[in-house]
């Protein structure tokens, strides 16, 4: 038998593709850093006593007029929106007003483990999702899926934070089994990779477990559906194995367009981690966009927001760049 | 996240029936799905009506003290006295859960009903006007749902100071989007069916076409949406009372309650974490089990599973 050369990836479609997708960024995030702009101005938000915080309350009139002045608070919203988007160019995002440091140091602080915590639950979601979802699919209707399938749902209705307080008690509680929140130890000054991993294991699975739904729900949709198409009906006629039509054929058509699918899933990811990173006070960005809030550190939200947008912009991309590999019928024109 | 809006690009693969006949175990597990089916139809209607019920009923007749402390009975265990045990300053849970699901499920309701409203709009909008208002519109549902939800939320109440209304309105401005591609899309596909085509040839208005005889055609679609959109509503408001960022404390609905339940979780009392957690989960189930039987109901050849 000879073997046809498998042809390279479509480089050029895929690059074009690319290249519109950040052009098509660009008024995306100049809509977004407006509305955020525009939803401040419209708020009773004073960028001024925010910034002076407690200090604020006995500093003098001139101090503060003085601090209004350098702010430019007195400026439409349009100026400063202007003014940040031009020096946010030049990597200058601003001074973080509850945690009194640049934006940018805080977002390079942190962002590593939040990226860490994101990636490890994101591979077991995917991961055991698909192992769950193709054992509920190869028999739809029998006692192991539907049993799949109402916990899933149950799973998908409970609130992140809630299973992680839950967990918490059971794991680190009762259990005593893992540390209930942080990222070392309190005595530790630095961050051992052993600890980190120790300390990883609980939000990690917390986050996972509710990713896992959406991933069962749809390769058991994928896959089920699959299995009632006419190469799999054929294969079976022709007399293969349950395995050989499973793995062969099953699993080619029905699994791969729905993993193709996991880039549109960045702001799940990102909402999950707002509430699991706050729960187990993670040391990360989602929990920082939560303190910022609970502040109200406009530079910082303003900033976070952008940056998760990208975050979804991208994973849109990934999405699309998958799925075009996926299945070539679909191409790179989107 | 759950994700329990119904949008037009992220449904699952849907089997569509085919017109051979199945095997005959096929069909077995088929008629079993049916009749679970039908019980799971049941069991949906009946939890949302005592849901309801219970959240109009049992305010009448027990008055929820908020003031009250009684540290005598503070953290008691579930017990017949205390159903779902006591909090940390000895209020009865089980009631407390009842007033928090109310406020929770006012807010959802009032909170999707709002969503539903907008995106309609702006849905109709879009497919009856069409042409660069169409494009414009949409390209601004895309820019909006490149923001995650909770972010955006979590923004709007920040900016706003938390309280009932700023979270409401958070809630409704992030959830419109998938009202209005749904709404838009059934516009379109309406456009040109011979009704309307008729209305149009008769010398209707674009105006009167679209009020008379486009939204009627889709207000069920709409209709739907507003209900899944009700426990996605819950659920955010939670999340954003959870954070400190929902309704003040003497409004606790379900998430808040959880919040203020975190101390005594960490000093190993699980009750008051528990049962407003589960309080959040059954109206959700529920309402989704309904949902999807009105679901294949609107939408027959399309016998999806229902998705969250």
């Amino acid at each position: 038998m000879t073997r046809t050369r498998r042809p390279g990836l479509p480089w050029l479609p895929m690059a074009r593709l690319v290249g519109r997708r950040v052009l098509f960024a660009v008024p995306v995030l100049f809509c977004v850093t407006f509305g955020v702009f525009a939803i401040a101005a419209a708020s009773p938000f004073d960028p001024v006593k925010a910034y002076a915080g407690t200090a604020g309350l006995t500093a003098s009139q001139e101090n503060l007029d003085q601090l209004r002045a350098n702010l430019g608070a007195d400026d439409p919203f349009t100026v400063r929106w202007w003014d940040w988007l031009t020096s946010a160019v030049t990597g200058d995002l601003g001074d973080s007003s509850s945690l009194r440091q640049p934006v940018a140091e805080v977002i390079a602080e942190r962002i590593g483990w939040s990226t860490l915590l994101c990636a490890v639950a994101f591979t077991l979601a995917v991961l055991g999702g698909t192992v769950l979802g193709v054992l509920a699919a190869r028999r739809r209707g029998g006692l192991f899926d539907r049993a799949i399938t109402f916990v899933c749902y149950t799973l998908e209705a409970a609130p992140p934070f809630w299973l992680g307080l839950l967990a918490v008690w059971l794991f680190a509680l009762k259990l005593d089994a893992l540390p209930a929140g942080g990222l070392t130890d309190t005595a530790s000054e630095v961050a051992t990779a052993g600890q980190v991993t120790h300390h990883l294991i609980l939000p990690a699975a917390v986050l996972a477990v509710s990713q896992l739904p959406w991933f069962v729900l749809y390769v058991r949709q994928g896959v089920g559906d699959a299995m009632d198409e006419d190469p799999v009906r054929g294969a079976r006629a022709r007399g293969l194995s349950e395995r050989t039509v499973l793995f062969g054929h099953a699993l080619r058509s029905g699994l791969l367009p729905v993993l193709t699918l996991v880039g549109s899933r960045v702001p799940e990811l990102i909402t999950g981690a707002l509430l699991i990173e706050t729960v187990f006070s993670w040391p990360g960005i989602a929990s920082a966009t939560v303190e910022a809030a609970t502040s109200v550190d406009f530079p910082l939200l303003a900033a976070l927001t952008v940056l998760a947008t990208v975050a979804v912009l991208a994973g849109n991309l990934l999405s699309d760049l998958l799925y075009g590999l996926a299945d070539p019928r679909v191409g790179f024109d989107g | 996240m759950a994700d329990f809006t119904p949008t037009a690009e992220a449904a699952p693969p849907t089997s569509v029936e085919r017109g051979s006949p199945a095997p005959r175990w096929r069909t077995a597990a088929a008629g079993a799905q049916r009749g679970s089916r039908a019980l799971r139809v049941r069991v949906s209607a009946g939890l949302v009506a005592v849901v309801v019920l219970t959240v109009l009923l049992v305010p009448l007749f027990f008055p929820l003290d908020e003031q009250a402390v009684h540290l005598a009975d503070k953290l008691r265990a579930p017990s017949l006295d205390h159903p779902f045990g006591t909090d940390d300053v000895g209020r009865d849970l089980l009631l407390r859960c009842v007033y928090g699901l109310r406020v929770s499920l006012l807010v959802g309701v009032v909170a999707a009903l709002a969503a539903t409203v907008i995106g309609t709009a702006v849905g109709a909008l879009a497919g009856a006007v069409g042409g660069w208002t169409d494009r414009v519109v949409m390209r601004l549902v895309d820019v909006f749902s490149s923001v995650p939800h909770l972010l955006l939320g979590i923004f709007i109440v920040a900016m706003f100071q938390p309280g009932v209304w700023p979270v409401v309105i958070s809630v409704a401005l992030t959830h419109w989007l998938s009202t209005a591609r749904i709404v838009r899309a059934e516009l379109l596909s309406l456009r040109s069916r011979p009704y309307v085509e008729a209305a149009i040839s008769g010398g209707a208005s674009r105006l009167r076409v679209t009020v008379r005889h486009l939204l009627p055609a889709v207000l069920p679609q709409a209709g739907l949406a507003a209900v899944l959109m009700v426990p996605h509503a819950i659920w955010h408001e939670s999340a954003l009372s959870f954070l400190g960022l929902g309704l003040p404390s003497h409004k606790a609905s379900l998430g808040a309650m959880v919040q203020s339940a975190r101390s005594s979780l960490l000093a190993g009392d699980w009750w008051p974490t528990l049962f407003p957690g589960l309080l959040i989960i059954i109206p959700t189930l529920a309402i989704a089990g309904l949902a999807g039987a009105w679901r294949e109901r609107i939408n027959p050849r399309r016998r999806s599973e229902l998705t969250l």
